[in-house]
């Protein structure tokens, strides 16, 4: 056989078949079959009516969105001072606020675990604001850097250009800085809001018993009830691919783009 | 002249302006006087780094001032941020918003000032059409050629009615052709509307088609203030000769009143310089007559001859030096011919004395040094009197001991003296070449060092800009003189 570039392609191409591909075809027939392996729409039907599993739903939505909006007040004015500065050092100051990602998770929110502890005895009490906290703290780089990076590489003359023409600091950035740091900023919301949902190991962690959707899936599975946690992913599949084609149109407009996804 | 008639004259006026760069101490404009009248297209030319992209960034506001003023109608906006001037800049590469489109793009400056909508709209599509770019609206930045992109840009600027419009090399992005239309579109746009333009350029062909006054600036200061005919025939000193247009500069002497010697002939100048005084001698290559051997004042070899389209572009050799004539006759390669030039086709300017003068170093063994390295020289001689004491200290005439925090000894050299070498180590200092200039028979370099000064060689071989040489100064050929 003659060698050909396209050769080249072949573990690719295997890699995607075993891990993308089969996943999801194993994921969609079980999503879609009951457990005598008969096509149904029972399991989606179930997940829309069970009022358990839509309230898990708006819950996650709940916990998402007020951590995605705390983490965009936190890291926007921070990233924007960073970027912004004539400051030396502070490549090391944006090292410091990332370096949390390189300490071992779990450690992470044990330490986190033991100041709230501290602060409000039980954490039992305040599940909701736990699960924020937990959350924002674990995500709050993955918005910093984004955010940091679209504003560092903002042409400068633009904000010159914009003083040209009379505006002052505010105007400014009001009008130029922020909107061109948009980029940035819908490429660190699709890192949080979406992990947000899922990532039920900080909430374990935290010991918090409240149910968001990657739990409710977990919980699915491991009562062995394989085709409804399918259907509860394959909705939540749709949910992420519908979020990245909103917000990944929005970019497009926009020729100074960058999405993480 | 009364003196209010020439205060209204003068829109803007810069008043010994200096900028030192705070981080490096980098000095990018040193005491920079100009006055521009109302109306007036002034163009700021020189090489890339010679402080005019930062002279128009003081004038928007973008950069202040070290030290030095800038009035604008006779009132001092030295201080004032860019957004309370009433300037408008076109970018050098458009600054154009990209998340608006055109029309939100023109009329930012508009909606700053909260002009009426109506008064807006009407504004900026008078704008649109003033550009050729009618209907153009909606469009998005990103859509636009370079070209049209530079139109918006320059309708973005003018439809603030600015009493000046800063223009930072606006044509650089773009290809031949389409600068060639703009220059032409942008005088006639000067002329229609009567703004005062401001204009950035390193192209000496734009300079001298666009201006009614050329500033010509070298490494931070002005070499030359003038219409661009002035500048172009009359050149003050060989840079401003070297960067406006083919010129050959050669360096000579006065033999008399109204001739001069150089290249090896004498010729008769009409410039009245005193004899006796060393001159630099421009001739641009239009002005070289190329005749028979016999009738030429000088003679020479053609060394090469190349087809210029309008005209040929003849190199003559002539001893040591090389002139460079310009033809509508053709010539072989060996040709032997003489070469004439009339007195009004040689321009006249005294020598600039290119003695390098620098301090040296005293280190604490009272020997001379510079850049680290010991110089073969005794300041015992230096100093009247001056005795070597047992422990090393030096005794003046009356027998005190020099303080040497109270004395500096600085050393010169001739340019000829100093030898380029490319490896560096051998030099007393390195630098890099930041300037060249053919003199005929050799070329002058200006090599900026280490230590931040400038050093001028004379070399007959070709280097290139930004290399970087090893300086060799003999000591044996360095003066020294010590000042208290």
């Amino acid at each position: 056989m003659r060698f050909s570039r396209k050769n080249l392609g072949i573990p690719y191409m295997l890699f995607l078949i075993l891990f993308v591909i089969a996943p999801l075809a194993v994921l969609v027939y079980y999503a879609f079959t009951n457990g005598s392996g008969q096509f149904t729409l029972m399991n989606f039907i179930g997940f829309f009516t069970n009022p358990n599993t839509v309230g898990t739903l708006f819950y996650s939505l709940a916990i998402a969105a007020v951590t995605t909006i705390v983490c965009v007040l936190l890291a926007y004015p921070l990233a924007y001072i960073l970027a912004t500065s004539h400051f030396r050092a502070k490549s090391v100051i944006v090292m410091i606020f990332v370096m949390p990602m390189w300490i071992n998770f779990s450690l992470r929110i044990t330490a986190l675990k033991e100041v709230l502890t501290f602060l409000e005895g039980n954490l039992a009490m305040h599940p909701f604001l736990n699960a924020v906290i937990g959350m924002s703290y674990d995500f709050l780089p993955f918005m910093i850097l984004p955010i940091y990076t679209t504003i560092s590489r903002l042409d400068r003359s633009l904000l010159e250009a914009a003083a040209d023409l009379g505006a002052d600091e505010k105007t400014a950035f009001w009008k130029v800085t922020l909107p061109l740091s948009m980029p940035g900023v819908i490429s660190g919301v699709s890192m949080v809001f979406l992990p947000a949902m899922t990532n039920y190991v900080v909430l374990d962690m935290l010991y918090n018993s409240t149910y968001i959707m990657g739990s409710l899936i977990g919980s699915y599975f491991s009562a062995y009830n394989w085709h409804g946690g399918s259907m509860i992913a394959l909705i939540l599949l749709a949910f992420i691919c519908l979020f990245t084609l909103l917000t990944g149109t929005g970019e497009d407009a926009n020729p100074r783009g960058g999405s993480a996804l | 002249m009364g003196n209010e008639t020439v205060k209204s004259e003068n829109i803007i006026e810069l008043r010994h302006v200096m900028r030192q760069y705070d981080d490096n101490g980098f000095i990018a404009v040193h005491d920079f006087n100009l006055e521009v009248k109302r109306g007036e297209f002034v163009t700021f030319l020189g090489p890339s780094g010679c402080g005019k992209t930062t002279t128009l960034r003081m004038i928007a506001g973008f950069d202040i001032p070290t030290s030095g003023e800038i009035l604008l109608n006779g009132k001092s906006i030295t201080s004032l941020p860019p957004y309370e001037r009433p300037i408008n800049t076109v970018f050098q590469r458009y600054a154009l918003f990209p998340h608006m489109n055109i029309y939100d793009n023109i009329a930012f400056g508009l909606r700053q000032k909260k002009v009426a909508k109506d008064v807006i709209d009407r504004k900026v599509k008078r704008m649109l059409s003033l550009v050729d770019l009618e209907g153009f609206e909606d469009r998005s930045v990103s859509t636009l050629s370079g070209g049209q992109q530079q139109r918006i840009a320059i309708a973005r600027a003018l439809v603030n009615e600015p009493e000046i419009l800063l223009l930072d090399e606006p044509l650089g992005a773009l290809d031949l052709k389409m600068r060639q239309e703009m220059q032409i579109e942008l005088k006639a746009m000067h002329d229609r509307l009567g703004i005062t333009f401001i204009y950035v350029t390193h192209d000496q062909e734009e300079a001298l088609t666009m201006s009614d006054k050329i500033v010509v600036m070298s490494e931070g200061e002005i070499q030359q203030i003038g219409t661009p005919e002035d500048i172009y025939n009359e050149p003050k000193n060989a840079f401003v000769a070297d960067f406006i247009g083919e010129s050959n500069i050669f360096g000579g002497i006065m033999t008399g009143k109204l001739t001069t010697r150089f290249c090896g002939g004498e010729f008769v100048c009409v410039d009245d310089v005193p004899e006796g005084t060393h001159i630099t001698a421009v001739v641009r290559p239009e002005d070289v007559e190329i005749t028979k051997p016999e009738n030429g004042t000088i003679r020479g070899v053609v060394t090469a001859v190349i087809f210029k389209g309008m005209h040929y572009e003849i190199t003559i050799q002539s001893g040591k030096n090389e002139i460079v004539a310009r033809s509508t006759r053709s010539a072989n390669v060996g040709d032997r011919v003489g070469i004439c030039l009339e007195p009004d086709g040689i321009h006249i300017m005294i020598a600039e004395d290119h003695t390098n003068t620098f301090q040296v170093d005293i280190n604490k063994d009272y020997r001379l040094e510079y850049n680290g390295q010991l110089l073969h020289a005794s300041l015992t001689k230096l100093i009247k009197g001056g005795k070597r004491q047992e422990d090393g200290t030096i005794i003046d005439a009356n027998g005190e001991v020099i303080d040497l925090s109270r004395i500096r000894v600085m050393a010169s050299i001739q340019p000829e003296d100093i030898d380029m070498t490319d490896n560096q180590e051998e030099g007393l200092i390195q630098g890099n070449i930041s300037n060249l200039i053919y003199l005929g028979s050799h070329y002058l370099y200006i090599i900026h060092t280490e230590l931040e000064q400038d050093f001028a060689v004379y070399d007959e071989d070709l280097w290139n800009m930004g290399d970087r040489v090893g300086l060799i100064m003999p000591t044996e050929k360095m003066s020294f003189t010590i000042k208290k």
